[in-house]
């Protein structure tokens, strides 16, 4: 009897176990990696093609090439411009979420908060971000303030929604088993809520990431004589379409950093989604 | 301790549980008296959906009783809840996935800093080892089988040394061998640790292989319809399933539940 109990966990841990189910992780995700790269030098051939065939002006639209030279003549430029545009970016971003994480939890914890504050909330959201651009300049003035609250402001809402919706959705079985242990209401916090809501906290900071990069530029459109905003603009009327795309280049960059830093992030912090969701 | 420590393990006099729901109330549970003695093993028996859960949450204070007394240990069961006089194991496994099996199993010990102020039942480890999980104390529940995560369960429920041991289906979403073999270790458990149970079932079998008594339940509004002694020597082996005695037991079980619906 005895020895059939113990063959039972030995026999079943290999089958769920990580080291089976990590390995041809790996190997997907290289691959992953190798068509996603093919795709888009498919696309930027295809690009460079269909611009040399049908000679398009380079004042119109930029071969690939042309914002590789771009890049590469005007790298001192860009990176001038590229650096106030991080610093608001990276400010919006942490400004907004974690002011969105706080009222969360102000609202997961106090009902009053939440009826008072969330109607406030989804109407700031429904104001237009270009409307607003002016407003904030006027108020804050032309330094990164503006920029700050308007790429904060463009964060917040998302990571509010979600961080609502993952502190409450906390399983209700655990719930009791917390009441069965007298847990008080921080520690229910502490050992439930928070590292409930984590996965959508991430679901969160990964739109917030691509969200306030775009938030930072929309604001440097309006008053401001620097920053990748500034330069796509510039770009724009001087008819410099080469150095226009390579700026829309730098921005994407900017972005696809932000957003892989939040994935390795993800992974560190929320180990237990790869191995595979809740139990029960 | 201010719970009693020759008082019953549990007492119900005339519990009943109404919910108010937008159409009208639901009545689910209604004049429930009983008595269940100290290292009894009772088992609550009823069709899926009567309010056989519904009672076990009264006893262990996550649901006040509408009319009627309930009282753990001679004390309400808020002070049992309090003293950790009761343990309690759901239908699912309720884990925390981002702890190990070990963590999972000293939670209780964490809440309200309990482990230092009070005599643990064992160690996370010890009681990992009390259900046959020796040497998965790092794994993941997800790691981890269905009748595995239970297991972990169980000792979780045990660790800070409950008087009453409260079970809701515990093995009802597991495939049967795997519930057979549960059932072998929580009857092992059991009189090693010698607590109180009180064990949800639906299942006739369950109810009768585990059991001194077994309370039989009506459908909603859920009454006890009649309480049967399972009088069966205990330890209990498998192959007592095949007695006239067994058979008996399981048709008389049968019957009232038939006579109940």
């Amino acid at each position: 009897m005895k020895a059939a109990e113990r063959a039972v966990p030995s026999a079943a841990a290999p089958a769920a176990g990580v080291p089976a189910g990590q390995m041809p992780d790996r190997d997907n995700s290289a691959r992953r990696v190798a068509l996603s790269a093919l795709g888009i030098l498919a696309v930027l051939a295809l690009w460079q093609a269909v611009m040399v065939v049908f000679k398009v002006p380079h004042y119109i639209a930029a071969t690939p090439l042309e914002v590789v030279d771009a890049l590469r003549a005007q790298p001192v430029i860009l990176a001038i411009n590229a650096w106030p545009t991080i610093v608001e970016t990276i400010g919006g971003f942490v400004v907004g979420n974690v002011i969105a994480v706080v009222i969360a939890i102000g609202f997961v914890h106090n009902r009053t908060f939440q009826h008072t504050v969330y109607p406030l909330a989804v109407t700031v959201r429904t104001l237009p971000i270009v409307a607003i651009s002016p407003i904030l300049v006027l108020l804050l003035g032309s330094g990164y303030a503006p920029k700050i609250a308007i790429a904060a402001l463009i964060t917040f809402f998302p990571t509010l929604v979600n961080m609502v919706d993952g502190l409450n959705a906390v399983d209700p079985q655990a719930q009791e088993l917390m009441h069965v242990l007298s847990a008080t209401k921080w520690e229910v916090f502490r050992y439930l809520r928070w590292t409930t809501s984590l996965p959508y906290l991430f679901s969160a900071l990964r739109i917030a990431s691509t969200a306030s990069l775009l938030g930072a530029i929309v604001a440097e459109w309006i008053g401001s004589n620097r920053g990748l905003g500034y330069l796509i603009l510039a770009a724009t009327y001087d008819y410099r379409t080469p150095l226009l795309y390579a700026t829309m280049a730098v921005a994407s960059a900017l972005a696809l950093a932000l957003f892989g830093l939040i994935s390795v992030l993800e992974g560190y912090f929320v180990p237990w989604r790869r191995t595979g969701g809740a139990a029960g | 301790m201010s719970v009693m420590v020759d008082a019953p393990a549990i007492e119900l006099g005339d519990v009943g549980m109404s919910f108010v729901l937008p159409d009208g109330v639901l009545e689910v549970l209604r004049g429930i008296t009983l008595t269940v003695r100290q290292g009894e093993f009772v088992s609550l028996l009823g069709p899926s959906g009567c309010g056989k859960s519904t009672l076990l949450r009264v006893i262990a204070d996550i649901l006040p009783p509408t009319r009627g007394r309930a009282a753990v240990l001679g004390a309400s069961p808020a002070e049992a809840r309090r003293t950790r006089a009761l343990g309690m194991v759901f239908q699912q496994p309720v884990l925390l996935p981002w702890l190990s099996a070990e963590e999972n199993v000293g939670l209780p010990l964490r809440i309200g800093n309990w482990g230092a102020r009070h005599r643990p039942a064992g160690t996370p480890d010890a009681l990992l080892r009390l259900v046959g999980l020796e040497g998965f104390n790092h794994a993941r529940p997800a790691q981890l089988s269905g009748g595995m995560q239970q297991r972990v369960a169980i000792a979780r429920a045990l660790v800070s040394d409950p008087k009453v041991l409260l079970m809701d289906e515990p093995f009802g979403a597991l495939d049967a061998i795997t519930r057979d073999r549960l059932n072998e270790e929580l009857l092992r458990i059991w009189t090693q640790v010698r607590r109180t149970v009180v064990f949800v079932t639906h299942s006739i079998a369950e109810a009768v292989y585990l059991s001194m008594r077994v309370v039989v339940m009506s459908p909603r509004p859920a009454r006890i319809r009649r309480i049967v002694e399972i009088d069966l020597p205990y330890p209990r082996q498998p192959r007592m399933k095949d007695t006239p005695e067994f058979t008996r037991f399981s048709a008389e079980l049968r019957a009232a539940l038939e006579e109940a619906s």
